[in-house]
């Protein structure tokens, strides 16, 4: 079985929002769009989104730290917005496990939405229908695409490559690999839901160095000073003792 | 949560249909054992097109909900899973059979179908009764279910939530009948009044019961959980947009906490002493308008109620939506 998903590396994650642009022009021109957006050049611009960069700070100045930290579908194992759709217009996939909304079928009644405890999905106030991201479902299996760009649009538009893609029940996977060994963890695990989308948290690289590490026990100079001193016309043995 | 109103004139209204026709029924059955006096059948007539109406305006307030109200029809699929799509089932299947007990009554086709050994009678309408009881009351458990379900909205994750909804919806139908009775037919007047009485103080438990549950909840998710980082001072700097989203418009009610509790007392003043004080006048005096203020202060309440009721969750999206920049 096949589930695919997103690692998103928030120590790598610069908050610059080019996966929340790059998703919106693929998608609203795609086959899940549009992705209408009221009054967008005014005072107080709205519209939908599949993807969204939050900003959040960790600490007290002056120990602070800010965690950038994009937010999308998590793709759920276990999506509590599906049983509880009246009509199967929201559907999870059973070949790659995405989850998507079949927009013919939703009545917008938004019950879904009530369900998901992440908030990520957003009706279409102008479609009237249930909107999510869909994984670029309709880019990663393109056949006209070349390999590489079989991707969704965030993680070809990330430039730091905080954004990896790939299927997460594939042991040797790249995106198992970062979730096994970076310490990738999903969100609100106390729902049950079991995110397929997971998060490496924020790494610091540290040296640890012990006292006496910095003192060599084998300290050529100490040594040195024990030996006796050759004669100012003796040659030396290097330039370390010569003076 | 954002009450609407769509939601709130549909779980109301249809409360009150339910409620009135569990009323004409216990009328009918306690009759059939002769523990009331026998009934016009236009009593039981007029009582289901009057719980009828009720339904139909619940049914059309639901509609206000949609997006596409035109495609509602394809709801009835999903009822292996969803308490919505049976709610959908249901208060069709419950409203037929409303209209077809009282249309057997209005038309008086009401063959005997069979006599129980105690001699009591087994009419259509007997039939219908039951099916249309049973029906009732599992529209008040599909509505309630609908939010008792939903395991993160904590407020509502409890069999309470099923439970004040049934005695909510079946008190406010009894008010109704007893406004009815008073009109129609003077001597069951104080038998419903019983009734009203018995399920406003049943609600009234159940009510404050979830009241003191909910004012203890605490919150399963934090932003701990919701972002995974493990501090005890987070706080949101940016939440991916100036000028507000769905996410910040469905989930929070945009009201002062100070109204919050207004409007708790509001409706704890409206649905439970005030109309149980206009019914005692109303009985003592036998004023039907009197009891037809009782049911309309309570209608009044249980809009108030409703509202609280969704106002009161608090979804736990909401931790990704706490500041804007």
């Amino acid at each position: 079985m096949t589930q695919l998903a997103l690692v998103i590396d928030l120590n790598v994650c610069v908050g610059c929002h080019a996966c929340v642009t790059s998703c919106k022009e693929w998608n609203t021109s795609g086959q899940a769009g549009p992705m209408s957006d009221f009054d967008p050049y005014g005072a107080d611009p709205t519209g939908t989104f599949f993807n969204r960069v939050q900003t959040f700070e960790v600490g007290e100045f002056p120990t602070t730290e800010t965690v950038h930290f994009p937010k999308s579908c998590l793709h759920c194992e276990e999506p509590p917005c599906v049983p509880v759709c009246p009509t199967g217009a929201s559907y999870k996939r059973a070949e790659d496990g995405i989850v998507l909304v079949d927009y013919d079928k939703c009545i917008g009644c938004k019950y879904c939405s009530w369900a998901c405890p992440y908030g990520a999905r957003e009706i279409d106030e102008k479609q009237k229908v249930m909107k999510k991201c869909t994984l670029c479902v309709d880019r990663i299996y393109d056949t006209t695409l070349a390999e590489r760009d079989r991707k969704p649009a965030c993680v070809l538009a990330c430039p730091t490559s905080a954004r990896l893609f790939g299927d997460v029940h594939d042991p040797e996977s790249e995106v198992s690999i970062a979730i096994r060994e970076s310490g990738g963890y999903p969100l609100m695990p106390e729902w049950g839901t079991q995110p397929a989308n997971h998060y490496l948290p924020r790494r610091k690289t540290k040296l640890r160095i012990h006292e006496d590490e910095l003192v060599r026990a084998d300290n050529p100079l100490k040594v040195d000073g024990k030996l006796p001193k050759p004669a100012k016309a003796e040659p030396s043995l290097d330039d370390v003792t010569s003076w | 949560m954002h009450p609407a109103f769509s939601v709130i004139f549909l779980t109301t209204l249809i409360g009150v249909g339910q409620g009135l026709f569990l009323a004409l029924f216990t009328v009918e059955s306690y009759a059939a054992f002769d523990l009331l006096p026998k009934q016009d059948s236009r009593f039981y007539a007029f009582g289901s097109a009057l719980a009828l109406g009720f339904l139909v305006a619940g049914l059309i307030a639901s509609f206000f909900h949609l997006g596409h109200p035109e495609r509602a029809w394809r709801s009835a699929a999903k009822w292996r899973t969803s308490w919505l799509s049976r709610e959908v089932i249901v208060l069709p299947a419950f409203m037929g059979v409303v209209f077809l007990y009282g249309a057997a009554h209005y038309t008086g086709f009401n063959p005997l179908l069979a006599t129980l050994p105690s001699g009591a009678p087994v009419n259509v309408t007997a039939i219908l009764g039951v099916a249309g009881t049973v029906l009732a009351f599992a529209l008040f458990v599909c509505t309630g279910m609908i939010y008792a379900c939903l395991r993160f909205l904590q407020e509502w994750h409890t069999p309470l939530t099923v439970i004040n909804y049934t005695l909510l919806g079946g008190a406010s139908g009894f008010f109704l009948a007893t406004a009815l009775a008073a009109l129609a037919a003077p001597e069951l007047m104080r038998f419903y009044a019983g009734w009203t009485l018995i399920l406003t103080l049943l609600a009234l438990v159940g009510r404050a019961a979830s009241l003191l549950r909910n004012a203890r909840l605490k919150p399963k998710s934090t932003l701990r959980t919701a972002i995974g980082v493990k501090h005890p001072r987070i706080v949101q700097m940016a939440q991916g947009a100036m000028g507000g989203s769905f996410n910040t418009r469905e989930f929070f009610h945009g009201k002062s906490a100070a109204l919050l509790r207004q409007v708790k007392w509001v409706f704890l003043l409206l649905v439970f002493p005030l109309p149980l004080g206009l019914l005692a006048g109303g009985v003592a005096s036998a004023s039907s308008a009197l009891l037809l203020a009782a049911f309309a202060v309570q209608y009044a309440g249980l809009l108030a109620e409703r509202w609280f009721f969704f106002a009161q969750a608090n979804h736990p999206q909401n931790l990704y939506y706490q500041a804007v920049s």
